[in-house]
């Protein structure tokens, strides 16, 4: 598999998505800088966490509208798989690659903490590792991770199984105090309609080895290693 | 200061004048005798800034001398931007902590902020990559109308700063006393990693070489912050509000990586962040480091405002902004790299051999300063002082038990200084950059870090008992210091090396003053006998609203290193079935001190007493055995007594570990609530599978070891005092900050 990590001015989970595709795929992600309008071949593109051009504007806003997300959007109609974390997931729907939108956290307060998540979707290259209804705990780590999209949305993201996961607590229940940021329908992460761009708030990649106190963010990694050699 | 910011024509220089630049008379014949002329206002507001107390330390700088700063592992101690010490395989830790208290007082989310920012770049500048901020707050009584207020916006800025930058804040320390009601502290600490080979000073030398501006644009803002920061608040302080600095962190994420990439090249010859005093201060400390002169041209400076004069610009405080020297031909590849990260690049001037700074600005020369005898030069006081009057000890037998130990210990869990922080701690992002350890996180006694890309780790801890200062500053001074070493020996780590942040009231008051050295006094010995040097620090003083001075508060940030971050431990329990086991508590260390007490302070209402004694040879012998059974493999979490005593430690690392303990009274000479609640020092409580093995090799070292009990269940019990559950006791801890918060 030959991945990429996007880096805006103002990323800076850009090195720890490098470092946990790096352990899964046993070689270097390329490194694209947000200036260049075009970047090698890969089967995977990656948008990382941070605060890219400061969250000024929007969080994600101004990232969408830099040069290489033209290209990102043309090679995601392509089917090229995106992951998008964190920051990385407020600059898709911000580029209109994913529907809804992350609004400020209902406490109006930054949270960073291990989260739970239950698996709604395990069948994409992103999740496959996991399996439906499998609960995993990565932290959250954000201001502005409450999803929010009208009824009708929501109901079609659920109809057409968009939705990969959900804040549950450690059993699996999809509990309002599970839910660190207000989201609707607690909503964690999503898919497009043809499956290929992911969007999450929690990052599996800060939860990728033991040293860092778990292991759940690994099977992301090695799910889409799996997947795309 | 609008009247007098114009310099052209110049001002007459009146005697109003120089006192609002917080200059004395002394000092003004001092500025005359150096000129041999007298000053334009420019020249005027340079010594004044150069000269305040927070940049010349002249209160402190007497006593601060007297420090140990030399160990076979420091590189770099007090002087430079930040302390440098080694960690082995040619790498660096580079560290600092520095208060931003008076800024944060006036506003909270950008003081507290700018702070995080200041001390970012102070480790930057000297080419280590931040990889852990702390932070050590100190607010007034939670009844004081204005800490609720102050905590959301100190605790806001800290994390909007620190988040945004991408650096993970990974531990810290906040307590509540109404002797900071009207003067908080918020003390911040970076720790960063560099190569040995790739360490960068601040000494400008090689005259006609550029002298680079970078970062920012320069504003009027934070013009006299340093002025602002050497005096006493009084009711008019919301007027000094124009005087608190705006941070960016988005600019400084930038800067960070682009001096990174700078110096990774070959470019630069000295380089300073732009802090206190702005680009007067730095430019100064550059050229007399260097023995060289400077010519600036303000009308190179990148301005964000218009019709700035000199005097603005040379005094604010506008922040994300250094000032290097770079090598001669190297200015167009080091401005296309800050051009790529889209920061102000400009020459502004140039290295002479003059010894004179000279400026200009449309065409004239506006000031023209010597550079040694200004920066050299600056007083220095032996401040009169008086020695602390000898507080009288209590005894145990002289306080009433509680009815009810375990009732106690729940209130003592939940009181705002011993209550968990996590509420603060959550807004933080502890984890980006992907190296804290799971058991390093904040709440524990120090975080773990990873040195990227190693095997090797790094502790950090701040702390300080400002209340075992102001009872005896001497023992509390040696306190502070035993207490962070024993914080980082309880994770494993061999400690290396302190910073140190002197938070005091006025130093012009002889009582003050006496506790400033009485804690230098102590420090200094703990220094010595734990071979702990300081490689920096910072002063605060003047920390008094209308005469009520803070509690002395010298905050101690210190680092540890661990070879093998696999050997690390944490404070919570691990398995059930684990004995526990309390080191270093054989009789003649512990009495049940509970003079200055937690316990005295939340239950009895009572802030009196002496500090529990400190036996240095103590706590560097239970130190060190304890590091070495962690290191071995026989001790499996650790946490030391310090606030709270025994109880209050057992019941932390039952709930860090979420499982309960069986523990009876090991030492029944003692008081129950003595033996529970006294804070006497150079003790451990520790878990194991091998309690004999300890305790056997502990006794043949003289080194008192008691098993206390064993891990299981989910109750704390205490044999013949009955039990509480996990949840009833992380109830008590974990909601009283929220609480207080949401009110």
């Amino acid at each position: 598999m030959k991945a990429c990590v996007i880096v805006f001015p103002g990323s800076n989970c850009d090195r720890d998505l490098q470092v946990a595709l790096r352990n899964a795929m046993g070689s270097e992600p390329e490194m694209v800088w947000h200036g260049d309008s075009s970047f090698s071949e890969v089967d995977l593109i990656t948008v990382p966490g941070g605060f890219s051009y400061g969250d000024y504007l929007r969080a994600g806003a101004m990232a969408a509208k830099s040069p290489v997300m033209r290209e990102i959007i043309s090679r995601a109609k392509k089917g090229v798989p995106v992951l998008g974390i964190c920051n990385g997931f407020q600059v898709l729907t911000e580029s209109g690659l994913l529907p809804g939108a992350l609004m400020r956290n209902a406490n109006l307060k930054y949270v960073c903490k291990d989260v739970h998540l239950k698996v709604e979707a395990s069948d994409t290259p992103f999740t496959q590792g996991y399996s439906d209804g499998g609960v995993l705990r990565i932290p959250v780590a954000h201001h502005d991770g409450n999803y929010f999209a009208n009824d009708g949305l929501l109901d079609e993201l659920e109809s057409n199984n968009q939705i990969a996961f959900r804040y549950s607590d450690s059993d699996g229940e999809l509990t309002e105090d599970a839910n660190p940021n207000g989201s609707l329908r607690n909503i964690a992460g999503i898919l497009n309609r043809e499956r290929n761009v992911l969007g999450m708030m929690p990052h599996p990649e800060r939860l990728a080895d033991p040293t860092l106190g778990g292991t759940d963010g690994k099977a992301m990694f090695s799910g889409l290693v799996e997947a795309l050699s | 200061m609008s009247d007098t910011t114009s310099n052209n024509p110049p001002a007459k220089i009146t005697a109003d004048i120089i006192k609002s630049h917080g200059l004395s008379e002394e000092e003004y014949e001092k500025v005359l005798e150096i000129m041999g002329r007298e000053p334009n206002m420019t020249e005027l507001g340079i010594f004044s800034v150069m000269w305040s107390e927070h940049c010349s330390y002249k209160s402190s700088k007497k006593w601060l001398k007297t420090l140990p700063t030399e160990a076979p592992w420091v590189i770099c101690g007090p002087g430079e931007n930040a302390g440098v010490v080694d960690i082995g395989d040619g790498q660096a830790a580079i560290f600092k902590m520095e208060s931003h208290n008076h800024p944060s007082y006036i506003e909270p989310y950008q003081g507290a902020a700018t702070g995080v920012g200041g001390i970012l770049r102070d480790v930057f500048t000297m080419g280590a990559r931040p990889v852990a901020n702390l932070n050590a707050l100190r607010f007034g009584s939670p009844d004081h109308p204005k800490t609720r207020h102050l905590v959301s916006g100190v605790v806001a800025g800290v994390g909007g700063y620190g988040n945004c930058v991408g650096v993970p804040t990974v531990g810290g320390e906040c307590e509540f006393h109404e002797s900071y009601n009207g003067n908080i502290l918020v003390n911040a600490m970076t720790v960063g990693i560099a190569d040995t080979d790739r360490i960068f000073y601040s000494a400008a030398t090689g005259a006609g070489n550029p002298i680079v501006y970078v970062g920012s644009k320069t504003g009027r803002d934070g013009i006299h912050g340093a002025t602002m920061a050497s005096t006493e608040f009084s009711e008019d302080t919301e007027e000094k509000r124009p005087t608190v600095q705006v941070g960016d962190p988005f600019t400084e994420k930038l800067l960070i990586e682009a001096c990174l990439e700078l110096m990774a090249t070959d470019c630069i010859v000295g380089i300073q962040d732009m802090g206190a005093a702005g680009l007067t201060s730095s430019g100064f400390e550059m050229a007399s480091k260097g023995g060289v002169g400077v010519e600036l041209d303000l009308d190179l400076v990148p301005q964000r405002e218009d019709n700035m004069t000199p005097y603005e610009m040379m005094l604010s405080e506008s922040q994300e902004r250094m000032l290097m020297v770079l090598k001669p031909g190297t200015e167009d590849q080091a401005r296309a790299i800050f051009e790529k990260w889209e920061l102000d690049f400009a020459v502004v001037g140039k290295l002479t051999d003059s010894g004179h700074m000279v400026l200009t600005h449309k065409g004239e020369i506006v000031a023209d300063l010597p550079i040694d005898p200004l920066a050299l030069a600056s007083p220095e006081y032996d401040r009169p002082w008086v020695p602390t009057e000898k507080s009288v000890e209590i005894t145990a037998d002289t306080i009433t038990p509680p009815d009810d130990l375990m009732a106690t210990l729940m209130q003592l869990m939940g009181c705002p200084n011993l209550a968990s922080k996590r509420w603060i701690w959550e807004q933080y992002d502890h984890m980006v950059m992907g190296d804290t350890m799971g058991i390093g996180r904040p709440g524990g006694d120090a975080g773990l870090v990873r040195v990227h890309g190693t095997d090797k780790a790094l502790a950090v801890t701040s702390d300080c008992t400002p209340r075992y200062c102001l009872a005896d500053p001497k023992e509390g001074g040696k306190q502070v210091v035993a207490e962070a070493w024993r914080n980082l020996t309880a994770t494993g780590a061999t400690p290396l090396a302190v910073t140190d942040n002197m938070n005091f009231g006025n130093p012009e008051k002889p009582e003050i003053m006496g506790q400033f050295v009485g804690c230098i006094e102590g420090m200094k010995e703990a220094c010595l006998a734990l071979d702990f040097p300081v490689v920096s620090g910072n002063v605060s003083l003047y920390n008094e609203t209308n005469g009520q001075a803070i509690l002395p508060t010298p905050t101690i940030g210190a680092i540890g290193l661990l070879k093998h971050s696999s050997k690390a431990i944490g404070m919570g329990f691990v398995d059930d079935g684990d004995s526990i086991v309390v080191i270093g508590d054989a009789p003649e260390n512990v009495r049940g001190h509970l003079g200055q007490s937690t316990y005295l302070r939340e239950i009895e209402g009572r802030e009196d007493g002496t500090p529990p004694p400190v036996d240095l040879d103590l706590e560097r012998r239970h130190g060190d055995f304890v590091r070495n059974q962690i290191l071995d493999g026989t001790i499996n979490a650790c946490h030391d007594i310090s606030d709270g005593g025994l109880l209050v430690s057992v019941a932390e690392m039952a709930l860090a570990g979420d499982k309960g303990c069986e523990i009876n009274q090991s030492d029944k000479t003692l008081a129950p609530h003595a033996w529970a609640f006294g804070e006497d020092q150079a003790r451990y409580v520790v878990t194991t599978k091998h309690a004999d093995q300890l305790v056997s090799q502990a006794q043949a070292q003289g080194i008192s070891a008691t098993a206390l009990g064993t891990v299981s269940g989910k109750n704390l019990s205490l044999i013949s005092h009955g039990g509480v559950s996990l949840q009833d006791l992380r109830t008590s801890h974990e909601s009283w900050m929220p609480d207080y918060m949401a009110e």
